[in-house]
């Protein structure tokens, strides 16, 4: 076997196609794409879920973070067939039908948000930490938000509505349910 | 009974923000978001060169690809009159490149295809040959006799020159100068910045050939200038154009003009008879779009040994780019420059301002401030800062002495303004006492002796937000006044539309809350509507904190209208004269039996079932609101750093603000307002600029050069409230949205000055950035953010 093997050259109008398979918010989805397109563009024009922003297209702004397997990522930079056979949250999955999510509530009640551009990806970065440290103090929230950039409310509520998320979700959660120390993997 | 205010969500309840209920389940419908049948994609090709002839385009390789639908380009907008449009301060603006590019970024070409993908690959393949031009960066470059002449499109352009332009009292100035004890002398620069709203600018126009109808989805901060605009650039009747501003993912400043890409994306969308879309990415933004700033000051003061000021004057160079495309009112060309030192009483000022062309990119919006009020207030704080430095007197006494007192309203501002009132002593207290300012010249010398660096910087201002009135305030002869439009159904539930257009700042929340201290209908019972040009009443939009100051009052000025109408109604139906009707909060009742009255609700139902005889039947109005003068809030915003000697890197210990912005609508709102504006001050001051090399390439084209702030820099906040009511406003408020970026970035200088001040450093420009702040350390000089200029090798 030989590390280059020379191909023919493909013209535009034959583009190759991969077909993808995902679960997205639980749902098993399928779809033929281009090998380019990145997820971030999969998500809002082929599944519309358009809730997924793009603010920057560079991995600096957050606006597009997705959990990817419940990790955040910047679905900008992530391309479509990365994520073929993984299991993909976007915000639209945050709340059932009749419920929020606490933290969608938290962001409400403590005004961290305005335009509401970033918040989509603010709220899928708070869910990863809370998942991994149900408490955390206003520096983890800080550090985790790092990546999420907002230009609207200086942060501070979106810290507290994070904080407030926390306090809820431990509340609500069954008193026998196994502690979770939210220490390192 | 009179309702509960705060239970109904009226004035002053902290209400949660109904939009709130979309945008956190991922259901706003911004831009992007939206999708029209048989929808094509526009990119644009823009210019790598700051300055160059264009010799030639081939986009032969762009048509070869499939799924390419159509190429634009100069010579193809100049055949139909739309290679250059009118900017909105008389200027003109290419919109395709035809002759030369003059910045980088500048739109060249553009792409029309099936899918965006493709519309790029389209872009990629066009081949253009430029013959460089040698690039001009500054004004000093730019103002040289020798210098390259940047727009010699314009028939008797001679120069780089924009405006000469000068306001105040020149003789009485150089009397007070020569009078004075003391004078203090600075120079300084405030950096381009760019707004970068993390949305950027976007558009899809739609031309339906059966009806000849435009409508065009777009991120606008101003739909109805904008619709004025389109009609006379692409020369289509007026009602025949629909603009529809959707959900705004941020605007501060940057989505007021009018931009190529929108005028590109209508006439694609006329020649293929499609739904054309662009969307810009956000280097497309960060290059070509409006920023903000750009000014040198020199600046001079003159006192009495006391400390009183006598006079200042300033003199401001400002770089506009490429495109006087400035978005502020026409009789102004330096914005409201002259608002400088409104808050002190000072008797004599006198402002000269010259505005060149560079070849960088166009724009000098009000970036979230009241056109170019950030430059004002900045230049104003750091030139009270090094006058109270130079005459050896303590800087918040200095303030002290100088500030407006609060029986001296209304007062005229030393450029001839009328401030409205205030208690500026009160916030100036407030602010010390939080910040801890009695004990901080002790503790400063202490920290001293061990080798650490603190400092505090305060910043005391008044502004001018809300334009107009309309005999003085105009963008392109359209006077700014501002509109709603309230339509109460026979349940008593309402809708409400007003001419401005929300961006974050909470109108479907806020606005209802107007109506229902006004007329009593719960908040709840309201819907609020915005952006949609076939619907909303004619309004001048929102920027320059003028939602409130102006629409704001629009909207109690038509609930009082319908409650007036109401009145009469409520009088029918309890059969007493309406002299024997009152009022209270949701109700009419008999003077004297207040137990016999009627509900809004009930007067609601009788207008469309039961009006008295002769009177129209329905519910609704609308209101035209001028105000009778600009609102002025004003702050005290007060920053104590710790600059790190080692490595010239600069901690915020605590910001203190206080804000007196009038009555307050609802107060969670007011203070995230504050909070974000902190958030962007301190992001100006520490970090944020754009800048260029002497070639004209633009550094700041992407996040990774264009830092913006994360959570996890920006400080805490520590907020207190006054509340002066506006004597002039229906409800008593003043604009608040951009207080704190206009006055936050000098407290955090002036601290960081304050910090440095036995190193005999008076100016660092901003940004403070680490090298900067250590070179004026250890070098003891001041230091200039010009960009560089190329020298012949
Ligand atoms: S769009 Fe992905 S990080 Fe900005
Ligand atoms: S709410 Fe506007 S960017 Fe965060």
């Amino acid at each position: 076997m030989t590390l280059f093997e020379e191909v023919p050259v493909t013209t535009t109008d034959e583009i190759p196609v991969r077909r993808v398979e995902m679960r997205v918010n639980g749902e098993t989805r399928a779809a033929n794409i281009e090998p380019r397109l990145l997820l971030a563009h999969l998500l809002r024009n082929g599944l519309q879920l358009t809730g997924t922003h793009t603010g920057c297209d560079t991995t600096n702004c957050g606006a597009c973070t997705v959990l990817f397997d419940g990790q955040p990522v910047k679905s900008c930079t992530v391309f479509a067939v990365q994520a073929d056979g993984h299991d993909i949250t976007t915000v639209e999955g945050l709340a059932t039908a009749s419920e929020l999510h606490p933290i969608q509530e938290g962001f409400k009640d403590e005004h961290g948000l305005q335009c509401g551009f970033c918040t989509p990806g603010m709220m899928l970065s708070a869910k990863a930490l809370l998942d991994e440290n149900p408490n955390p103090t206003e520096d983890d929230v800080r550090w985790a938000l790092s990546g999420n950039l907002c230009r609207c409310t200086g942060y501070q509520n979106i810290v507290k509505a994070v904080l407030w998320a926390a306090e809820k979700l431990r509340h609500d959660a069954p008193a026998d349910a196994p502690a979770d120390d939210g220490g390192e993997a | 009974m009179a309702l509960d205010e705060i239970k109904i969500g009226g004035l002053g309840a902290s209400r949660k923000r109904v939009e709130d209920n979309r945008f956190i389940r991922g259901k706003g419908n911004y831009v992007d978001d939206v999708v029209l049948p048989g929808m094509l994609h526009m990119e644009i090709l823009r210019s790598p060169l700051a300055h160059a002839r264009i010799k030639s385009i081939d986009v032969s390789g762009a048509w070869a690809i499939p799924g390419v639908r159509l190429v634009l380009t100069g010579e193809m907008m100049a055949a139909r009159n739309l290679a250059w449009m009118p900017t909105l301060s008389y200027d003109t603006q290419a919109v395709l490149a035809t002759d030369k590019v003059r910045f980088q970024g500048q739109e060249v070409a553009c792409v029309i295809a099936d899918d965006p993908y493709v519309a790029k690959d389209g872009c990629e393949a066009i081949v253009v040959d430029y013959e460089p031009l040698p690039p001009i960066v500054n004004p000093t470059q730019a103002m040289a006799p020798d210098a390259p002449l940047i727009r010699d499109d314009k028939v008797n352009q001679v120069d780089n020159k924009v405006f000469d332009w000068e306001v105040g009292d020149k003789e009485g100035t150089d009397r007070a100068f020569a009078e004075a004890d003391v004078v203090s002398e600075i120079d300084m620069h405030y950096p381009r910045s760019h707004p970068s709203p993390i949305e950027a600018c976007g558009s899809i126009a739609d031309f339906d050939r059966s009806t000849s109808k435009l409508t065009v989805y777009m991120t606008t901060q101003a739909p109805h200038i904008i619709r004025a605009a389109v009609s006379l650039v692409a020369e289509i009747p007026e009602h025949m154009i629909r603009i529809i501003a959707p959900d705004l993912g941020g605007g501060f400043g940057n989505k007021v003009p009018v931009y190529p890409g929108y005028v590109a994306s209508i006439l694609a969308s006329i020649l293929t008879e499609r739904p054309v879309k662009w969307i810009e990415d956000k280097s497309g933004n960060l290059i070509s779009t409006g920023f903000g700033r750009d000014v040198y000051l020199k600046g001079q003061v003159a006192m009495r040994n006391d400390g009183k000021i006598l006079g200042v004057r300033m003199h401001t160079e400002s770089d506009h780019g490429a495109f006087f495309s400035d978005a502020q009112p026409s009789k102004f060309k330096i914005g409201l420059m002259h608002s400088a030192f409104a808050c002190y009483d000072i008797p004599n000022a006198h402002l000269t301002a010259t505005g060149v062309y560079t070849n960088k990119a166009p724009g000098g919006v009000a970036y979230r401030c009241s056109f170019r009020v950030t430059e004002a207030m900045y230049f104003q704080e750091r030139m009270i800062q090094a006058a109270a430095d130079d005459l050896g007197m303590d800087q918040a006494e200095f303030r002290r002495v100088n500030l407006v007192r609060d029986d001296d309203f209304p007062h005229r501002t030393p450029f001839g303004f009328l401030t409205d009132s205030g208690q500026y002593e009160k916030c100036l207290d407030i602010g010390l006492e939080a910040i801890g300012y009695a004990d901080f010249k002790q503790e400063q010398e202490e920290a001293r002796k061990r080798g650490r660096l603190l400092g505090i910087g305060i910043s005391t201002m008044t502004e001018p937000l809300g334009a107009g009135n309309s005999r003085e305030y105009d963008i392109l002869g359209i006077k700014m006044f501002d509109s709603a439009e309230l339509r109460v159904h026979m349940t008593g539930k309402a809708i409400l539309r007003t001419g401005a257009k929300t961006q974050g700042q909470g109108h479907e929340t806020t606005w209802a809350q107007i109506v229902a201290h006004e007329l009593g209908i719960p908040a709840d019972d309201i819907v609020v509507e915005e952006g949609d040009t076939d619907t909303a009443p004619f309004g001048m939009g929102t920027y320059a904190s003028r939602s409130t100051p102006v629409a704001g009052a629009a909207v109690a000025m038509v609930s009082r209208k319908i409650r007036a109408k109401a009145r009469k109604i409520a009088a029918h139906l309890l059969e007493v004269s309406e002299e024997d009707v009152e009022w209270e909060l949701g109700r009419f009742y008999v003077r004297g039996a207040q137990d016999r009255g009627v509900s809004i609700q009930e007067c609601a139902m009788a207008a469309y079932s039961n009006v008295p005889d002769g009177m129209e039947p329905g519910l609704e109005n609308n209101a035209y609101y001028d105000p009778p003068n600009l609102t002025w809030p004003f702050a005290c915003y007060i920053a104590k750093v710790e600059v790190d000697p080692e490595t010239g890197v600069w901690d915020v210990l605590k910001m203190v603000a206080v804000d007196d912005c009038g009555v307050r609508i609802n107060p969670m709102i007011v203070e995230g307002q504050i909070m974000g504006g902190l958030t962007e001050a301190y992001a100006m001051a520490n970090m944020q600029f754009i800048t260029f090399d002497e070639d004209g390439n633009c550094i700041g084209s992407n996040y990774m050069d264009y830092l913006l702030p994360t959570a996890w820099e920006t400080p805490g906040f520590e907020l207190h409230e006054v509340v002066t009511p506006c004597p002039h406003h229906p409800i008593g408020a003043k604009g608040i949205g951009e207080c704190a970026t206009v006055g936050g970035p000098a407290a955090f200088v002036n601290a960081v000055m304050d910090a440095l001040k036995h190193t005999g450093v008076r100016n660092i420009d901003m940004p403070l950035l680490p090298d900067r702040v250590y070179g004026a350390l250890t070098t003891g000089s001041d230091i200039s953010g010009m960009p560089p200029v190329k020298t012949e090798a």
